[in-house]
């Protein structure tokens, strides 16, 4: 029953809020533009780096990397924005007394910046394949396990970031300490390997470093057992957390 | 009424904001009434009263910190899934995203709602067929509230809640309103709506519930609670002549009566036995009753009695009758 009665409601709602990202012109910029943006940006940072540590090339880092900056651009940072607005517009009140629970509102909502962000990955991986001379992704699977959470997580904690902000204006101010802290520390910018063990170590524990580290070595191999399942449970755990965060504390309608 | 049969029965409903004690509030303190199949019920009251957070709790929106709201049969807030495809809400303040057209919204919510009506119909429910392709942002507020009530309609509700579905309308839309309420209920739509505006509840309203901080002080059908309240009949006397020189009053039915400035105020429940008791007197003495003007109570005098005015907790309106069976009134 779920699904085949939730799946037309989502679609409903993706369907509006696709329509409105197109007349966003801010928004859109921010989610086709800014991943290209930022990964172009990083290749000149790092290109004088030594990565001689981390057996990576600079292809392979900073593809990779970009899996980071689409979650945190395309969908964490506007969504944070849509969901901010749709609940200052009465929006979100509005759609709860209708049929659709409340995980298909904030799921619908999120469609149309899911399917730009996993457009953009295909690109990615298809790009660094057959241009860029990267290797077949070794463990699909372990990509695919690294996606999936990492955009389930980025839309809990996009809906938990809303808290904090009271306008669409605000939105943007509170997303940033999350930005910030996953740029350094999740290895977008820097790979872990390449810190010191000790920081390295306490940056795994990051929301999304165990995302970009599933995401890393499934395409790039060389992840074992053990650091896999460290790594899954960390992601199982902050998903889990940011859910239950959201259903305890997520506003549906404005602070008055 | 059997509770059993009630499309809407609600027992001993409270609500409250914030903590227990001083620091939390409490807006609906034990509401209880029941509406049947067909029915329009209205709850009148204040600003504050309570009308909409009572409202927000059958809809589903929160849970009751006490007492019970039963929706066919179903717990509003638990039972969602069971009971929102069956209901229509249009919210007191409710939202559309402002840069969706007209007919955008409609589909969005159509893509929502079970078997929802053709967006061209439910448009020319409320007469905005023309306004199809402006975005929402550039409607008027009527226009606005006539919008949030096709997307109410949408769905074919068998019961609808309107939170004070005319407010901001102008004259001629409240009353294309009001005909299409009257036709719904005629459909056999169970209504609950809340107002301001007592011609709104006297003109659609079966029966009515009047709160005042959060207590239901009055229910019934407009008619016993008008009922309740004496009609009044006013006069000036000629010159030379005074209240002392009219038949025994009592005998006319007369509960009290204020004379100010020649003026002649009376009270009566036995309006016609008053009047012609008074009108022969006058026939007989051949004198003139200048400015004569008699009416039975209005709602109006009927709400601004019970909902506005007294001390706290004090009960006003003594003589107002609880409806058959109908509502609790909860005295402190």
């Amino acid at each position: 029953m779920a699904i085949s009665t939730a799946a037309p409601r989502m679609l409903a709602l993706g369907r509006a809020e696709l329509i409105l990202l197109g007349r966003n012109k801010m928004a859109l910029y921010v989610a086709l533009l800014l991943p290209v943006l930022m990964v172009w940006t990083m290749r000149t940072t790092i290109g004088d780096m030594d990565l001689g540590d981390t057996g990576m090339s600079l292809n392979e880092t900073s593809l990779t990397g970009a899996f980071g900056f689409i979650l945190l651009f395309v969908i964490y940072q506007n969504l944070v924005s849509a969901y901010v607005a749709r609940r200052e517009e009465l929006v979100l009140k509005r759609l709860r007394t209708g049929e659709a629970g409340d995980a298909e509102i904030l799921g619908g909502t999120a469609l149309p910046a899911v399917a730009v962000a996993v457009a953009q990955m295909v690109v990615l991986v298809v790009a660094g394949v057959f241009w860029m001379d990267l290797r077949a992704p070794a463990r699909p699977d372990l990509m695919l396990i690294g996606m999936v959470l990492g955009v389930v997580l980025s839309i809990a904690l996009a809906a938990l970031t809303t808290t904090w902000a009271k306008t669409v204006e605000s939105a943007q101010l509170v997303t940033t300490p999350l930005l910030l802290i996953s740029l350094v520390g999740s290895g977008l910018l820097i790979p872990l390997e390449a810190m010191p063990d000790v920081m390295a170590d306490a940056c795994e524990l990051l929301p999304l470093s165990p995302v970009i580290e599933l995401v890393r070595g499934g395409w790039l191999g060389g992840l074992s057992a053990y650091e896999t399942v460290g790594h899954l449970v960390t992601a199982l755990a902050w998903t889990y957390l940011a859910v239950f965060a959201v259903r305890r504390w997520f506003r549906w309608e404005p602070r008055r | 009424m059997d509770i059993g049969d009630s499309v809407i029965a609600v027992s001993g409903l409270r609500r409250r904001y914030g903590p227990e004690g001083d620091g939390g509030f409490e807006a609906v303190r034990g509401v209880s009434f029941t509406v049947g199949r067909g029915e329009v019920f209205a709850l009148l009251g204040t600003n504050g009263a309570g009308k909409t957070s009572t409202v927000e709790l059958l809809e589903g929106l929160e849970r009751p910190s006490g007492g019970e709201a039963r929706i066919l049969g179903h717990d509003p807030y638990a039972e969602r899934a069971a009971v929102r495809p069956r209901i229509g809400v249009m919210l007191q303040e409710g939202g559309f995203p402002s840069d969706l057209t007209v007919v955008e919204t409609v589909r969005m919510w159509a893509g929502c709602t079970t078997g929802a009506r053709p967006t061209e119909e439910a448009l020319g429910m409320v007469g905005l067929t023309d306004r199809g392709s402006v975005r929402i942002k550039q409607l008027s507020g009527g226009e606005r509230r006539r919008l949030d009530l096709a997307l109410a309609l949408l769905g074919r509700p068998e019961v609808l809640f309107l939170d004070e579905p005319t407010t901001g309308l102008d004259p001629e839309a409240r009353h294309s309103t009001w005909e299409l309420v009257r036709r719904l209920r005629e459909e056999g739509t169970t209504v609950l709506l809340t107002t301001h505006y007592l011609e709104e509840a006297e003109a659609l309203a079966d029966r009515l519930a009047i709160m005042r901080r959060g207590e239901i002080v009055a229910s019934g059908a407009p008619g016993e609670v008008i009922g309740a309240y004496p009609a009044r009949i006013r006069f000036a006397m000629p010159v030379g002549w005074f209240v002392g020189d009219l038949p025994p009053l009592a005998e006319l039915g007369v509960e009290g009566h204020e004379e100010s400035d020649g003026r002649i105020e009376l009270r009566t429940r036995t309006l016609q036995r008053t009047l012609t008791g008074l009108l022969i007197w006058a026939r007989e003495k051949d004198i003139e009753l200048e400015g004569l003007d008699a009416r039975t109570a209005s709602l109006e005098e009927a709400f601004l009695a019970i909902a506005g005015g007294g001390e706290p907790g004090a009960e006003t309106g003594s003589g107002v009758s609880v409806g058959a069976g109908a509502g609790a009134r909860r005295g402190k």
